[in-house]
């Protein structure tokens, strides 16, 4: 069923048309790597203000308007780069380890993201103008930022694991 | 065709040397290189473009350029050093891919005129702080500074990306 659904996503005009195509492929990786330059740039800068690192002397309920909806059009980007360039080989994307973990940690990274936006965040204004941040912030901050430099690490091997038919 | 040839011929004794075939034997080398090198320009991109919106006054207006200058000037400038070493390492893996890639040379070139364009902000800024401020002129220029900023280093990733796929000469 699932194996089916690759099937038929690789076998679509566009997938097709990136896969047999001259130039598409590389210019769809150069959106991509354009965008997760930015997503993990901007959220970084987030998570050294988490962990008290960088931008101390703005509060991270500042830093977090000013730099979220950069990541998230990056995001946007990127996930749609991401698909495309997935759905070229989506059949042998699918059974890439590196590929795997990459999807998986990228889950994990929207979920700590949340659990700090839903829960972490609460009482915030006792503490987010303060250099120094709650120990949860911190971890938040720091988990985030080993989790996208892991991501792009697999990302980056993917194109060095995989065995695309010829 | 002299230079080319001595080109060919430092192309080929740099990848005979034991630190090329140390890279390019052992597997994990390259594509951790690389991933540093991303995660460079990561910072370096990132940084440019906040600045880039704040003199084009689209975000982070409730703060003075100077003091988006101060915060991520640094995030601009300390990363080369580490793109510098990742991508000389790159270079030494595979010498010919990128020493006689034209791809290669117009990223070297499109690096040089953004970085150009980024002291160009900033050296007057060192100056006086408020001197893209002080005149609607002055306001014009800096806005144009980051209009030739940003598609110059997006380009400078495009090309880094077409490295790949282009073969040298």
């Amino acid at each position: 069923m699932f194996e089916q659904l690759l099937q038929s996503l690789q076998d679509s005009t566009i997938a097709t048309a990136i896969r047999e195509g001259e130039s598409l492929f590389p210019w769809i990786e150069c959106v991509h790597v354009l965008a997760l330059t930015l997503v993990i740039g901007s959220i970084a800068i987030l998570d050294l203000r988490l962990l008290g690192l960088a931008s101390r002397d703005r509060s991270v309920v500042q830093t977090t308007a000013s730099v979220l909806p950069l990541t998230w059009t990056a995001f946007l980007f990127a996930a749609i780069s991401g698909g495309l360039l997935f759905s070229s080989n989506a059949t042998t994307y699918a059974h890439n380890f590196h590929f795997q973990v990459k999807m998986a940690l990228v889950a994990v990274a929207g979920v700590n993201m949340a659990t700090y936006h839903l829960f972490l965040n609460r009482g915030a204004d006792s503490w987010q103008t303060a250099a120094v941040t709650p120990l949860r912030a911190r971890l938040v901050g720091g988990i985030s930022l080993c989790l996208w430099i892991a991501i792009a690490a697999f990302g980056r091997w993917i194109g060095f694991t995989i065995n695309l038919p010829t | 065709m002299m230079g080319l040839h001595s080109l060919d011929g430092f192309c080929n004794w740099l990848g005979a040397t034991s630190t090329s075939q140390t890279l390019q034997t052992v597997g994990w080398i390259i594509p951790a290189v690389q991933t540093v090198h991303i995660l460079a320009v990561a910072a370096v991109v990132s940084s440019a473009l906040i600045l880039d919106l704040r003199l084009l006054g689209l975000r982070g207006i409730d703060q003075p350029l100077a003091a988006v200058a101060r915060r991520f000037l640094p995030f601009i400038w300390w990363p080369l050093p580490v793109l510098l070493v990742s991508g000389a390492l790159l270079i030494t893996a595979e010498p010919a891919r990128s020493l006689e890639n034209p791809v290669f040379i117009l990223k070297m070139g499109l690096l040089l005129a953004a970085a150009s364009v980024t002291l160009a902000c900033q050296l007057p800024l060192r100056r006086n702080p408020g001197f893209w401020d002080l005149s609607v002129a002055r306001k014009r220029t800096a806005r144009l500074i980051a209009v030739a900023s940003m598609p110059l280093w997006v380009a400078v990733i495009f090309a880094g990306r077409w490295i790949a796929y282009v073969q040298g000469t």
